[in-house]
């Protein structure tokens, strides 16, 4: 343990400064799916000053740093310090980008990083079906060879940004008769093929933060398959493994718990601020103990990063732990408001535009997406704890 | 920046749990725990013997001169092993009290004798961190000092006492000093002895740094009693994944079973975090003090709702077994529900965390 900080990672945090006091007119977040120009520009200054995209080869497109994690924790701290948004976190920057790196082509890797990291290309991820939930391998999505080609038949849900996305990194059936997960590939493709309908899927939030996905005789190139032909299922588990990551990101959590911390203090009933409500206050020691917790289990896990040791159990635990505390976070913060929290719509009592309990019900959604609690828990008992598989049903 | 235990520290760690399993067995833990009269002599000597009595104490004064972080990886093998053995009050907080507010004189008298196991400290601090029951509470006056302290640590064995007053200031206290009095006060943990410290009139030497060093012996007890109920949960969890392998029920093992899964996936989930969150809290108590206190809190009240849970959890997965006394696991069980209680239940902890970083008055 040593978190002291060098005069040369003092002199970082200074030069970070410098750069958010000076570029303080530029700020400008990720709005939706598609980005503002505004916003396009504000990556591209993040990726050309190491900000964003930091590790990220320069051939690819990225800022071509040596992963520090020092510097990776001082640049959050900054950005967090004074509200400036981070660079994109997009489907395809925090999954697809990893995965191609990781098991991508050449070719692939110097067509779609670049673009991916600038916000030039949407992606959308084409994983889940209809009838492929938590058992994500039964998927059915058909890809019939066909020359150079598949045609793809069948559905997807559960497609975030499907309607602003450029491309898809999908999985489909390349092989019909091989064992359940020998059988699929991960492939990308245009959303502007022929053949794709896009439906929005309306949640509990009001919004379309999904949507169901139809392909017809969808004809694509089987040079968009990524990892080899047959190898789809473990090139997901990659982008899986990413996907977890982002879910439970403890930073995202730490702003969070500091924009509660801030409401409870503003805040008052009947004169009573509401940080001075004994039950209210004592809940929220609670979870920020938890947020501490996750936010130092995240600095154990970037050390092992950087020292190449496995993560292990403190790795398996952060999307079960992370996306219940973020849920429970907005749940006191709708409980300290009162009866003021349940306002949701535009009025003039409305707090933070309605955003906690669009998050109450938004993180719910997250708690089960990307793996459900249920999952997660199957999977630190199974590789955590080595404790036995459920035994095989008798087929019926 | 490096978030990790070195190697050394491992090492250390293992080496102790080694030493821990030679000499401080479930059967010696049983047989120290049925016998009030047993004082773990031969505990306090081999735990002397490996450094531990001087951990935090410098190496000028014959201790090994090392940080709290170490202390607490010590604490985690303690709990582990349900350890009796003069730890919390005898080898850390009472040379903590010494280094931090005693003089010259005080440390160079006390220090070496107490690295070398030749004498215990008893620590009486509970009044001023828990809060005052029953009247309790000690008042300086002229030297003397009068009234009683309870949950005092190693009351019955102590040679001398650190002792808080009303006021929040340090004293020293020799145990046989006339006017003092003591007894035993049986908890559900046996494993380690409290006691209560009457006294009458009894001389005592102001350590001249008091109020701020109360706060850190605090911040201290908070850490390791944290750090403890670290190490008993995990062997909790252990303890329950190994039966949980091996009880066959309905012709499978229970493992394979989704609802007893799940029990053990969430203790892991609850405990895993909760090593990084005591590792922080014991690293700032020596290297970043403005965070130690605060974060000192959080491990306190947080491991001590993760170890009631872990607790109650893997004692459930034991099934019926999980309640004999055959067993042992009310050992860790106990163990876990002292460290909650001790030095403040984690309501009253939360309560000073809020006012520790000043959004609560």
């Amino acid at each position: 343990m040593d978190l002291r900080l060098t005069p040369e990672m003092e002199a970082f945090r200074d030069e970070v400064r410098a750069f958010l006091d000076t570029h303080h007119d530029h700020y400008a977040g990720e709005a939706s799916a598609r980005p503002r120009e505004a916003a396009l520009q504000w990556q591209r200054l993040l990726i050309d000053n190491g900000y964003a995209a930091r590790t990220i080869p320069k051939a690819y497109g990225g800022y071509g740093a040596e992963p520090d994690i020092l510097k990776t924790r001082i640049i959050a701290e900054e950005f967090t310090r004074v509200g400036a948004p981070r660079g994109f976190a997009n489907q395809g920057i925090s999954m697809l980008v990893p995965t191609l790196l990781e098991v991508g082509s050449e070719e692939q890797k110097t067509r779609w990083i670049g673009p991916t990291l600038r916000g030039e290309v949407v992606w959308c991820q084409g994983y889940s079906e209809p009838g492929a939930g938590s058992d994500l391998a039964s998927l059915q999505t058909k890809a019939v060879e066909d020359g150079d080609d598949f045609v793809i038949s069948g559905s997807k849900i559960w497609t975030s940004t499907a309607a602003q996305a450029d491309m898809i990194f999908c999985l489909v059936r390349t092989e019909p008769d091989a064992a359940k997960h020998d059988g699929i590939s991960y492939i990308l493709f245009p959303m502007t093929t022929p053949g794709i309908e896009v439906r929005p899927l309306k949640t509990m939030t009001g919004s379309a933060e999904f949507n169901e996905v139809f392909f017809t005789d969808v004809r694509v190139p089987q040079s968009g398959v990524v990892g080899g032909r047959g190898r789809g299922w473990f090139v997901a588990n990659a982008t899986l493994k990413h996907e977890r990551g982002m879910l439970g990101d403890p930073n995202a959590t730490e702003a969070r718990m500091h924009s509660l911390i801030e409401l409870m203090k503003t805040e008052s009933v009947d004169g009573e601020r509401l940080i001075d409500n004994p039950v209210m206050c004592d809940r929220l020691m609670q979870l920020q103990a938890r947020v501490m917790a996750q936010k130092f289990n995240g600095l154990r896990l970037l050390t092992a990063s950087m020292t190449g040791e496995p993560a292990g159990m403190a790795g398996l635990v952060v999307k079960l732990q992370g996306c219940e505390l973020n849920h429970q976070i907005a749940a006191l913060a709708i409980d300290a408001l009162g009866e003021l929290g349940v306002l949701y719509e535009d009025g003039p009592h409305l707090r933070a535009k309605g955003s906690w309990q669009w998050n109450y019900m938004f993180d719910l959604g997250l708690i089960i997406g990307g793996g459900t609690a249920q999952i997660q828990k199957n999977i630190i008992a199974e590789r955590g704890l080595a404790l036995p598989r459920e035994p095989k049903l008798a087929s019926v | 920046m490096d978030f990790s235990i070195t190697p050394d520290q491992r090492l250390m760690q293992d080496s102790l749990v080694r030493t821990l399993a030679a000499v401080s067995s479930l059967d010696r833990v049983r047989s120290f725990a049925g016998d009030p009269a047993d004082k773990g002599a031969d505990i306090h000597s081999a735990l002397a013997d490996f450094g531990l009595a001087g951990i935090v104490i410098p190496e000028e004064f014959g201790g090994l001169g090392l940080r709290l972080l170490d202390a607490a990886l010590a604490a985690e093998a303690l709990g582990r092993s349900v350890s009796p053995g003069p730890f919390l009050g005898a080898y850390v907080l009472a040379p903590l009290a010494l280094r931090l507010a005693g003089s010259k004189a005080q440390q160079s008298e006390w220090l070496p004798k107490i690295a070398s196991g030749e004498i215990i400290a008893g620590v009486a601090i509970a009044e001023q961190v828990a809060g005052a029951r029953d009247g309790a509470g000690v008042t300086a006056s002229g030297g003397k000092l009068s009234g009683k302290a309870l949950f005092v640590t190693d009351a019955l064995i102590a040679d001398i006492f650190i002792v808080a007053d009303r006021a929040g200031d340090l004293h020293l206290v020799r145990g046989d000093a006339a006017g003092l009095t003591r007894s035993a006060m049986p908890t559900i943990d046996q494993t380690r002895p409290l006691g209560e410290v009457g006294f009458e009139g009894v001389t005592a030497e102001r350590l001249e740094g008091g109020a701020h060093a109360l706060d850190s012996l605090r911040d201290a007890g908070w850490t390791l009693l944290a750090a403890d109920t670290l190490g008993a949960a995990q062997v909790m969890i252990e303890k329950a994944v190994d039966y949980a392998k091996e009880r066959r029920q309905f012709g499978r093992v229970i493992g394979s079973f989704q609802a007893v899964k799940h029990m053990c996936a969430e203790m892991a989930a609850e405990l895993e975090p909760c090593r990084a969150l005591v590792w922080y809290a014991a690293y700032a108590f020596d290297d970043a003090p403005g965070e130690a206190s605060l974060t000192a809190a959080h491990a306190k009240a947080h491991l001590s709702e993760v170890g009631r849970f872990i607790a109650r959890t893997s004692t459930e997965v034991h099934g019926g077994m999980g309640i004999t006394d055959l067993l042992g696991l009310h050992f860790w069980f106990k163990r876990i529900g002292l460290n909650r209680q001790m030095l403040g239940g984690p309501e009253r902890v939360r309560r000073l965390a809020a006012q520790i970083q000043g959004l609560t008055a």
